[in-house]
């Protein structure tokens, strides 16, 4: 039988606010361990909460550019579980008045463009961490880290819209460009600044009751949810495939072995045994307030790629590349205001720079060649002092040394040579030696040539202006 | 005179006259602590090194000839549910027995700047769960009229030792009567302020909604002057009150003329003691006499006040009492895995009323019980509210019985928890309501003094002040010491 897969997301996302959510305790990741801690976030006999006006500002912004609703009356509210991880063995957080619902953002996939409802986003506070011992089944004893506690957190659900692993990648990823073009979060999925649970269900296809879900959790990085929804649906459709029913449980994602595993039934769910935080009192945003948020919200990314296709003539593909993430999207603005052709800058983008950071394992904004470095080596290139090949080798060498292009080219006589003159020995030279594919050429074997352009670019070390050895080798055969 | 048996008012005066000096009027306190303390037992934790410090500051500042503040010197105590740097604090539980807070409370750091002398930490039901002072997990203070006779609760030891004149003042924290109810039983003066009006930050919570600390003294002066020591916004409190601390010294007219008084009958309830009907009564036929005009007035809700207040606090309780599991701090038990530690550090760790309030708390907030129980409690919270806006439209303080009874017999309700709730019948509405209410001796039976309850508006503290000064000055009750005092 064909089934519909029927996917919602629950995102997790830190925001990058100094302090934490209800002390004044640094966010800072790294720190040696519970040194970010106070009477407060270590939930000591009669502390009290206060909240950071930011996080409420951040959920805002979050909300809006989500294009949700912002409640004008929210509040927090305790959600009770032991765990040691969790200090004051509740987490204060918000249940049935979040501060934004009712919102969505839209995916490309398969060239179709598709609208995810988000329902809800609210805020709450992070947990510490457990650091076990050598492994977590052989462990004897385990050390909580408290600096993460009561770091903010926003909790981004998704309705059940998803239709795929892929799509649950894509808007995994919008949600992504987006928390990071408000500049709310770094969204560093390995420092688990964004996380991502799943709940998974099929259905046959046409039908339009959902089936019983499983809530998939641990998807922390964009390949686990791509991978983990895709073995969750080859199971489900295995289990239903064979007559048998879907049981609604809480699963985790097993990365290392590629497979999800039950953690607890239905039955074994927590009852969280919510109610409204006292010591917290309720969110009352102003509207006036709310509007000067939205009026300084930065360009979004699906504004950008339509400005980079408009002004640009950048092919959508492009210019969602470009702009997913927000780094690239200013390396590329900075690269074209610093005179570089807008197509070039995409093509060494997306090419040569992507792929010497995913080689040095670098974010962007550790990268060593400035956008307006890269510009300069893309002038070099169209004015026909370097060529195409020259260029990488160029801006290997900018890579490496931090030097602009020009003065590489100079130090290294890098300079394209475009003379005929001084050319014209080199392939002389290389016709009398290569006499068999002289004739393979003459014989109609175009590819011949190739060989023989590969020969002279060799003798005058890749300067030799290709397009010009091309036209002297034809003339001179 | 003995210098503990003076009030801070009094003892400020002989202070800034330089008749005598702090580090006397505290020796004084402790020489009396070490008379009687063996028979009253009011204390958890001494600080008398600290005490003597803090004294000999005052006295220092006072031959400087600086100005000093009016509890400057003057020693007193806090309810072991206060946080105080460096110094133990226990909420009378085996699971805080050895905490020792790496901060102080708003109202520590408050004393502290008027250079109080601490003389302790006084002893309570632990958590500040009961009425009698009995399940303190260490020992049970007596009460000094009747060393047979309980003190009350939950703020039994700051009552006692302030009616023992083992201290000035005293802090408690009422969150269903605890600060009314023993002063009632001992016969001094205490005030729960409007919620919001003192800074709970550094108060262990027991439930955070009805929780407010405020001041046990041997008269309406000095409960006036704590007040204002205490009072005011705090940042670090959300539910702190940002309105103006008034000199509530100021309020202290020996004249209720034109001051309308309100009864609500629903308060006289079944079992009373008809000694303390008649004190009330005839406490209402003298506030007419001194000018003020009085009414009946109708508080329906008033039945379902205890039942509300007994979901409320619990189900508050069963979350704030959560973080006591032995893996941060506290007592921890033995136990194989995580959960057999949880488990065994707070059966140890906990009395049994504690248990108790935390698994009728858990079950008011359980699903399938939320909104038969914990909502419902909510909503009959908003009709109680309700009553009093109306009756405050009519009316500018309520006068009641502060209990039923007076002081009990140690052990006589121990086995009955119900009939140690019923305590509170006529406290816990003010709590829900989050009103200010202050009480204040108004007669004895068989040797036992009776509380009368004033109550007022929200931030009305001046208003009940007035009132209950002008009974006060009307009367002797305060003057009289408890017959330990005489010892």
């Amino acid at each position: 039988m064909d089934y519909e897969v029927v996917v919602g997301l629950e995102v997790h996302t830190e925001l990058k606010t100094a302090t934490k959510i209800f002390c004044g305790c640094s966010t800072k990741f790294g720190a040696a361990q519970n040194t970010n801690v106070c009477p407060v976030c270590l939930g000591l006999p009669g502390v009290l909460p206060v909240l950071n006006a930011r996080v409420v500002e951040f959920a805002v912004r979050t909300g809006l550019a989500l294009n949700c609703r912002i409640l004008p009356f929210s509040k927090f509210d305790r959600k009770n579980y032991y765990y040691p991880d969790l200090p004051k063995n509740f987490q204060t957080s918000q249940y049935d008045l979040p501060i934004a619902v009712d919102g969505h953002l839209d995916i490309a996939v398969g060239g179709q463009t598709r609208r995810i409802g988000i329902t809800r986003v609210h805020m709450e506070e992070d947990a510490g961490k457990l650091v076990h011992a050598g492994s977590i089944t052989k462990s004897e004893y385990a050390l909580v880290d408290y600096n993460r506690t009561g770091v903010p957190l926003l909790e981004i659900v998704s309705e059940p819209d998803i239709r795929s692993a892929e799509e649950a990648k894509a808007y995994l990823e919008k949600l992504k460009a987006i928390l990071q073009y408000i500049d709310v979060s770094d969204c560093k999925m390995e420092e688990g600044s964004l996380r991502c649970d799943a709940n998974i269900s099929l259905r046959p296809k046409g039908e339009t009751k959902l089936g019983t879900k499983a809530e998939i959790k641990n998807l922390n990085s964009f390949k686990a949810v791509q991978k983990g929804l895709e073995y969750e649906t080859a199971r489900q459709a295995d289990v239903l495939g064979e007559g048998g029913r879907v049981i609604q449980e809480t699963r985790t994602w097993d990365d290392a072995c590629g497979v999800t595993v039950s953690l607890r039934s239905k039955e074994e769910a927590h009852d969280y045994r919510y109610f409204p935080e006292p010591d917290l009192v309720p969110i009352v945003v102003d509207p006036a307030w709310v509007e000067d948020i939205r009026r300084h919200l930065p360009e979004l990314p699906d504004a950008r790629q339509g400005r980079l296709m408009k002004d640009y003539g950048l092919s959508a593909y492009e210019a969602g590349v470009i702009t997913a993430g927000r780094a690239m999207a200013e390396y590329f603005d900075a690269t074209v205001a610093a005179g570089a052709d807008a197509k070039a800058a995409a093509n060494w983008l997306m090419g040569e720079l992507s792929r010497q950071l995913n080689a040095a394992g670098k974010e962007l904004e550790d990268c060593p060649v400035a956008p307006g470095q890269l510009a300069g080596l893309i002038g070099l290139q169209a004015q026909g002092t370097v060529s195409g090949k020259l260029a990488k080798t160029v801006f290997e060498a900018m890579w490496a040394s931090g030097k602009d292009a020009a003065a590489i080219v100079k130090e290294q006589g890098l300079v394209q040579i475009s003379d005929a003159g001084a050319i014209e020995a080199v392939v002389d030279k290389v016709i009398a030696a290569n006499p068999q594919s002289v004739d393979d050429f003459k014989a109609g074997k175009e590819r011949a040539i190739g060989f023989l352009v590969g020969q002279v670019m060799k003798e005058t070390k890749g300067r030799a202006n290709p397009e010009l050895v091309n036209k002297l080798l034809r003339e001179r055969m | 005179m003995e210098l503990n048996k003076l009030t801070a008012h009094e003892l400020h005066g002989r202070l800034t006259a330089k008749e005598v000096s702090a580090a006397e009027i505290t020796a004084a306190v402790f020489a009396r602590i070490d008379a009687v303390e063996d028979k009253v037992r009011a204390y958890i934790t001494q600080t008398r090194d600290q005490a003597l410090a803090q004294a000999r500051a005052v006295d220092d500042k006072i031959k400087r000839g600086e100005a000093v503040a009016p509890l400057a010197g003057i020693p007193g105590a806090l309810k072991d549910n206060m946080c105080v740097k460096g110094v133990r604090t226990t909420c009378a539980s085996q699971i805080l027995a050895n905490f020792v807070p790496p901060y102080d409370a708003a109202v520590v750091e408050k004393l502290a700047a008027q250079n109080a002398v601490v003389v302790g930490k006084a002893n309570l039901d632990e958590f500040a769960m009961g009425s009698s002072c009995e399940n303190s997990s260490f020992f049970a203070t007596r009460n000094p009229w009747d060393t047979a006779a309980v003190p009350g609760g939950s703020s039994g030891g700051s009552a006692a030792a302030v009616a023992a004149a083992e201290a000035v003042w005293a802090l408690g924290s009422d969150t269903g009567g605890s600060i009314r109810q023993p002063a009632a039983y001992c016969g001094v003066v205490g005030l729960k302020p409007t919620y919001g009006r003192v800074s709970r930050y550094g108060l262990v919570a027991y439930a955070s909604s009805l929780d407010q600390i405020g001041p046990i003294t041997r008269d309406v002066a000095d409960c006036a002057l704590v007040l204002g020591a205490i009072a005011g916004h705090d940042g670090r409190d959300s539910t702190s009150v940002d309105a103006p601390v008034p000199d509530y010294a100021k309020a202290l007219i020996p004249d209720v003329k034109g001051l309308k008084i309100g009864l609500p009958k629903e308060y006289f309830v079944a079992g009373m003691d008809p000694a303390v009907e008649k004190a009330v009564y005839a406490a209402i036929d003298q506030l007419k006499a001194l000018g003020a005009e009085y009414k009946e007035v109708a508080m329906p809700h008033t039945e379902y006040a205890l039942a509300a207040y007994y979901l409320v606090a619990t189900a508050e309780a069963s979350s704030n009492l959560a973080r006591y599991d032995g893996v941060g701090f506290g007592h921890r038990g033995e136990g194989n895995d995580i959960i057999a530690m949880y488990k065994r550090s707070r059966t140890e760790g906990f009395g049994e009323e504690v248990r108790r309030r935390i698994m009728l708390g858990t079950y008011a907030l359980s699903s399938g019980y939320y909104d038969a129980y914990y909502l419902k409690a909510l909503k009959v919270r908003t009709l109680i509210k309700q009553d009093f806006d109306k009756a405050f439209g009519e009316v500018d303080v309520l006068v009641a019985p502060i209990a039923p009874t007076t002081a009990f017999k140690v052990g006589e309700k121990m086995d009955d928890p119900l009939a140690m709730y019923l305590q509170d019948v006529c406290t816990v509405p003010i709590n829900l309501a989050g009103l200010p209410a202050i009480s204040l001796p108004c007669g004895f039976a068989a040797g036992l003094p009776i509380g009368l309850q004033i109550i007022g508006r929200p931030l009305g503290e001046e208003t009940i002040l007035r009132a209950a000064y002008a009974f006060e000055q009307a009367n002797d009750y305060h003057r009289r010491l408890a017959p330990l005092g005489e010892v």
